[in-house]
């Protein structure tokens, strides 16, 4: 054996694990904000929309969710290039990638948040007079953003851990942060281990505040 | 593109078979040890509930591809020493574990509590209780959700080519690395983990539509 931890290597490139973890908290946060529109716009056609939309919108869901993210992270960065005439440089790529990723579970989380809302609100909007659209803005969203917070949130702590697949196409993250303390110092132990601390610390601040941000939504609150 | 499939192809079937080895592994191994752990933080003492529930919680907190390469790299450091191979099964069933874990505990907790006062009543033993009234019940509680994170294993499978175990993921790359057509291969590719995961995607609806009658 005869280890001996020394993180001193690790608080002298420190900077290279806080920068890679602010970077991974933004992939995360775009790659959400881009899949909840994703999402919610391929929701309210799959609710509203024909038998053929209905299909599309399925294929997309279960190819992407049946795949693995590592495989379509290097499909889009060295697959995609050789067949359309598109320069990106790796972050976008990932970007992109997690967040048709993301839009294909959040289809699925906005769905079925739609059709849980009760069918009084609806039919009470329609009494009242509102058109289609204020009836989708003013009524069905609101109640549906509140019924899938709590889905939204695990999907944005989830997405957070999964940007750590980034680091396979050279995206400067928190594990790429780590890898390049490895192979410039070789203290990996040290290295992953407070990339760990570090992943686990954000997780965990994250869950908590987006619990409170749900309890304060919460439905039934006066609904 | 045919070519490159057909060239393909041999290569990826031996992958496929490190990928099913692995999975099967990781299922098989992680449902022992989730099962009983999972009894554990429902029924166990506190302290032992306690570690239960810091394993679980910690080992959900981390990405699964720092938590192969913490194993591979960090358990060989304090005297573990295991090829690469056993470093990703050993880390993707520390990983499935903690999943297990959590759908024993949801499947048990969604048992209603007059069923086992119910079974108390009639003056069954714990270990009566269990058996015959709570388990059954939770099983189908239990069941669908887990093969839909059977999927979640076979996907994580893929990140085991990080440390050059040549399973599917890897074997495409190493043809890649040959050929120099990526499309064709990543897409044969996404199309062999697709069909894998999604019969095991329908198994578990179909099952969870016909378990749907238990209310909890």
């Amino acid at each position: 054996m005869g280890y001996s931890l020394n993180f001193s290597v690790v608080w002298r490139n420190f900077d290279k694990l806080w920068g890679g973890l602010v970077l991974s908290l933004e992939l995360a946060v775009v790659s959400l904000a881009i899949g909840v529109v994703i999402g919610l716009v391929l929701a309210v056609v799959h609710v509203s929309g024909g038998r053929f939309t209905r299909m599309a919108i399925a294929v997309y869901v279960e190819a992407f969710r049946n795949t693995p993210l590592i495989l379509l992270v290097y499909l889009v960065f060295y697959g995609l290039p050789q067949v359309v005439d598109l320069r990106y440089d790796a972050t976008t790529s990932f970007v992109a990638t997690l967040s048709v990723y993301a839009g294909a579970y959040l289809v699925e989380v906005f769905r079925s948040g739609l059709e849980a809302i009760p069918r009084g609100q609806i039919d009470a909007g329609r009494a009242i007079g509102l058109t289609p659209a204020q009836r989708l803005f003013h009524v069905r969203l609101p109640a549906m953003i509140r019924i899938t917070l709590p889905a939204l949130s695990n999907t944005f702590i989830s997405l957070f851990k999964d940007t750590s697949v980034a680091s396979v196409i050279a995206v400067p993250e928190l594990t790429w942060g780590a890898q390049w303390i490895n192979l410039n110092t070789f203290r990996i132990v040290e290295a992953y281990l407070m990339a760990t601390a570090m992943y686990l610390a954000t997780g965990y601040v994250m869950l908590f505040s987006l619990r409170l941000v749900e309890r304060r939504f919460r439905v039934g609150r006066n609904a | 593109m045919l070519d490159a499939m057909i060239y393909a192809l041999p290569f990826l079937l031996e992958g496929l078979w490190i990928t099913v080895v692995v999975s099967i592994l990781t299922v098989s191994i992680s449902l022992v040890a989730g099962l009983a752990l999972g009894c554990a933080l429902v029924y166990g003492p506190l302290p032992l509930r306690l570690l239960v529930r810091i394993f679980s919680d910690t080992i959900r907190g981390i990405p699964i591809l720092v938590l192969i390469f913490f194993v591979y790299y960090g358990f060989p450091a304090i005297g573990i020493d295991f090829d690469s191979f056993w470093a990703a099964v050993t880390a993707l069933t520390l990983f499935k574990t903690a999943q297990v874990i959590e759908y024993v505990r949801g499947a048990v907790a969604s048992i209603p509590r007059g069923q086992s006062e119910a079974a108390m009543a009639i003056g069954l033993t714990f270990s009566e209780r269990l058996v015959s009234v709570i388990f059954p019940q939770a099983l189908r509680r239990f069941l669908p959700p887990w093969i839909n994170g059977v999927t979640d294993a076979v996907k994580g499978s893929a990140l085991v080519s990080l440390l050059g175990v040549t399973d599917l993921m890897y074997a495409i790359n190493q043809v890649i690395g040959r050929t120099y057509e990526a499309m064709p291969l990543y897409v044969l590719g996404a199309v062999i983990y697709f069909v894998i995961n999604f019969s095991l995607s329908t198994l578990s609806r179909r099952l969870e539509r016909r378990f749907s009658f238990v209310q909890a």
